[in-house]
């Protein structure tokens, strides 16, 4: 029981430091982190709906699963060179970083868009 | 034709064909080189080559009445007029020399059109088609007019320069000095002219059209032939003998170069050189004949050309039988008048009635001799010289007779035919002998006609009796006769270890062996499968054994009731048949698991070829789709988590703050922010109605405006947070 309730313990004071430490973050950050869970729990639901009705037009479910992966994707490229501490992209200015996201983006819709059908 | 008696080769009868003797000395000779050469291809050829020199058979018919109708159908004229002047004299010519009596009409509008000609000023050419056509419809010529006309052909003969040019003016003179009442028209220098004229000649007996031309033709020379005989006539005094002997010679020439065909017929043809100017042989021989029969016509003294010559090119002519073309018709009929009655010879042509003689019916043999357009023969006699079987060489099946003549019909008649003439095929060999000496000079009846005739009769069918035999022992198991003239309904029953048996005795009238052309045995199970054998013969005996072990396979073990059809048949036979005999019981063994099955009977043509059954066609079946209330459900769920992101935004504490505030980078952000906008815009413009290729053309355009401008909103944006940093 004690163990038990010290395992139970340690995962509460794992989850707080986490959260804490999360909290330094910079807001910018938190902002391209939001947009990948968005993005991700959209995938999620659209794979639930195929699971539930089937997959008959297959090339719309994936072309709408695959625009939500290839955005977070990006996110998640964006951040990693947005990020400060990250000193492999020092050089690069963000605006930079966010303009090559537009941009991809922006391709990226235009393929889904075509296999939407 | 002696023949000694001692020599080997030729100890044969004398009624044997000197060709076939001629050809068996050859063939004697030819056998040895063979031998030598020991099957070369080149000795081959050389008898061949031999064998093909004697003439084959052939039936010429006289003309007759077919011809008439023929022409009366060919020559048809719009209310009498023909289309031109030539043609109303080809016309009326066909119709004076077959008899036919003349129209009205056509004389009429022949008149009209000849007087219309004579009256105006024509060409040479006109006035001679019209001079000739008046020679035979006879209308009336004005006084002056033909005076106008023989002032004009003598213009015309002074002036002209072209073979052609001579024919018509010469030809006309010689026409309008019959038919016009004054007695002296002639040539002011006939020789000069014929000179000239004889200038076109050439020394192979062709002559060309004009000096300038260096083509000739036969055609050529039978214009020119006539040519010469019209100044011959016309000439006031006698000509010079060497010319005519000159020309003499170069009709010798001429006819050095007729052309044969296989049956014994001669013509003239010149070479294809030009199209147009081509004429056929049918008008080259024609032409030739009309010249060479005006000339012989207008001078004394002989034209020596062998009778056989004459002969042929008669039987050129006759072989046409009836031509489908007038002009054709005109060229055949013109010619066999020339041949008619000329100075040279006339020649004599031996026809048949029937060249298919049945012994059944007892047919006697007829044949008539006449003149090319079906006249009576001067008195003669005609012998059968001799009858060989179609294609062999032995010696002759009767000896030489001669035929009856009767008054009344004109027919020389064989009543009986010889014992030795069976059922088949024959060539005849006649012999024409004219009964008057004198006759010989004016007819012309060469050596020996050659016909063929086909003998029939009725086949005598003997003993004919099926029978079932045991395979191995040979003992007979039923066994019955057959009447084969009549149906049959015999039955039997064999197995497998069996034989049929069917025989028969096929006898001529003349009792000899008989092999027809067809003798089959046809099998035809309930199924409709048939089999077909052929009989056998060893001289009269037909026997056909059936041996059922050996056929087992053949039937497609296929047991039941076979229907049994004998089939016997030949040209020569004038009762083939086609019998039932009867059923066979077949009891054959099961078929293994390998046996070949029975191929598939032919469908009723009109099943096969019938409408076929409609098909309905089954379209895929679309793919189910969920409730639409469970895909807009899902929809509000997707819009969720947009929702959630926004509010996630606003807690974090998002602002506009960094939005430049000066103008003109304000209106830069904004057209930035906007362009975005439009693209996506035109993204869901794409997925409702727009196609790749416009949206990719506007994505270019939206695309550079967008980097254009996205650049300058960013490098200020870098700039303002740079200028912070270092502040």
């Amino acid at each position: 029981m004690a163990r038990e309730k010290s395992s139970k313990d340690n995962a509460q004071a794992l989850f707080h430091s986490l959260r804490s430490a999360y909290a330094a973050t910079p807001v910018n950050l938190k902002i391209i982190d939001l947009y990948v869970g968005f993005a991700v729990f959209t995938a999620l639901i659209q794979v639930v709906y195929m699971a539930s009705v089937g997959s008959f037009p297959f090339n719309s479910f994936l072309s709408g699963v695959l625009s939500c992966v290839g955005t977070a994707v990006l996110a998640v490229c964006l951040r990693i060179q947005v990020n400060k501490e990250n000193k492999e992209f020092k050089d690069l200015p963000p605006e930079r970083a966010f303009a090559d996201f537009v941009l991809c983006n922006l391709v990226l819709h235009l393929v889904i868009m075509n296999f939407l059908g | 034709m002696l023949l000694s008696s001692d020599d080997p080769f030729l100890a044969r009868p004398n009624s044997l064909h000197s060709c076939a003797r001629q050809r068996l000395q050859k063939e004697e000779r030819i056998s040895f080189t063979l031998i030598e050469m020991a099957r070369s291809l080149a000795g081959f050829l050389v008898l061949l080559l031999v064998i093909s020199i004697c003439e084959a058979a052939s039936l010429f018919q006289p003309i007759s009445d077919s011809h008439r109708s023929a022409a009366l159908e060919l020559f048809t004229s719009d209310h009498g007029s023909f289309k031109s002047l030539e043609e109303t004299y080809e016309a009326l010519r066909t119709f004076q020399i077959l008899g036919i009596e003349k129209k009205p009409d056509v004389t009429a509008a022949a008149c009209r059109s000849i007087s219309e000609t004579v009256g105006s000023s024509s060409t040479p050419k006109d006035l001679f088609y019209a001079l000739k056509a008046n020679s035979i419809a006879q209308c009336k010529i004005h006084e002056k007019a033909s005076e106008g006309i023989i002032s004009s052909l003598n213009a015309a003969v002074s002036g002209a320069s072209l073979l052609l040019d001579f024919y018509y003016s010469i030809g006309g003179l010689v026409l309008i000095k019959d038919q016009s009442s004054k007695a002296d028209i002639h040539l002011a220098d006939a020789e000069g002219v014929f000179r000239s004229v004889k200038a076109f000649s050439q020394s192979d007996g062709r002559w060309r059209y004009s000096s300038n031309n260096p083509e000739s033709s036969a055609f050529a020379a039978g214009i020119a032939l006539e040519t010469l005989a019209g100044i011959v006539s016309l000439a006031s005094s006698e000509l010079d003998q060497s010319l005519i002997s000159t020309l003499k010679n170069d009709i010798s020439k001429l006819f050095d170069s007729i052309e044969k065909y296989d049956d014994g017929t001669l013509y003239f043809d010149d070479k294809l050189v030009d199209g147009h100017e081509y004429q056929g042989p049918l008008s080259t021989t024609s032409s030739v004949l009309r010249g060479l029969t005006a000339f012989a016509a207008a001078t004394t003294g002989n034209i020596n050309l062998p009778g056989d010559k004459i002969l042929g090119l008669a039987k050129f002519f006759l072989g046409i039988g009836v031509p489908g073309d007038a002009k054709d018709f005109f060229y055949q009929v013109d010619a066999l008048a020339c041949l008619e009655s000329n100075r040279v010879s006339a020649p004599l042509i031996l026809s048949l009635s029937s060249a298919v003689l049945s012994l059944n019916k007892k047919d006697s043999l007829k044949v008539r001799v006449t003149t090319v357009l079906g006249s009576n023969a001067p008195p003669l006699t005609v012998k059968l010289v001799g009858a060989f079987t179609s294609g062999s060489k032995d010696a002759s099946l009767v000896e030489s007779q001669e035929l009856k003549f009767d008054h009344g019909s004109g027919l020389h008649i064989l009543n009986d035919l010889p014992k030795s003439i069976d059922v088949g095929s024959y060539t005849f060999v006649f012999e024409v002998v004219l009964q008057e000496p004198e006759d010989e000079k004016v007819y012309v009846t060469g050596s020996q006609t050659k016909v063929p005739i086909f003998v029939t009769g009725i086949i005598k069918i003997e003993n004919s009796e099926i029978t079932i035999l045991d395979s191995d022992l040979g003992s007979v198991e039923s066994q019955s006769k057959l009447d084969l003239a009549a149906k049959n309904a015999v039955s039997l029953s064999a197995n497998h270890l069996q034989k049929l048996r069917l025989s028969f005795q096929l006898i001529t009238p003349r009792g000899r062996a008989f092999k027809p052309h067809q003798a089959f045995l046809k099998l035809r199970h309930e199924s409709k499968v048939e089999h077909i054998f052929v009989v056998g013969n060893s001289g009269k005996q037909f026997e056909i054994v059936l041996n059922f072990l050996g056929l087992v396979e053949k039937f497609f073990y296929l047991s039941g009731k076979y229907d049994m059809e004998l089939t016997v048949g030949d040209a020569a036979m004038e009762n083939s048949l086609l019998v039932a005999i009867g059923h066979l019981e077949l009891d054959l063994p099961e078929a293994p698991e390998k046996a070949p099955r029975p191929p598939p009977q032919p469908v009723d043509p009109y099943s096969r070829y019938g409408p076929k059954a409609e098909i309905t066609h089954i379209f895929r079946a679309p793919e189910k789709r969920p409730p639409q209330e469970l895909s807009l459900a899902f929809l509000g769920l997707t819009i969720l988590p947009l929702l959630g992101f926004l509010i996630g935004l606003l807690r974090l504490g998002v602002n506009m703050k960094n939005f430049p505030t000066k103008p003109v980078p304000a209106t830069f952000a904004v057209l930035f922010h906007v362009g975005i906008g439009a693209v996506l815009l035109l993204y869901v413009f794409f997925w409702l109605k727009l196609d790749l290729f416009q949206t990719l053309k506007a994505v270019g355009f939206l695309g550079v405006f967008l980097v254009f401008v996205g650049h300058r909103t960013l490098s200020h944006l870098a700039a303002a947070s740079a200028k912070l940093k270092s502040a």
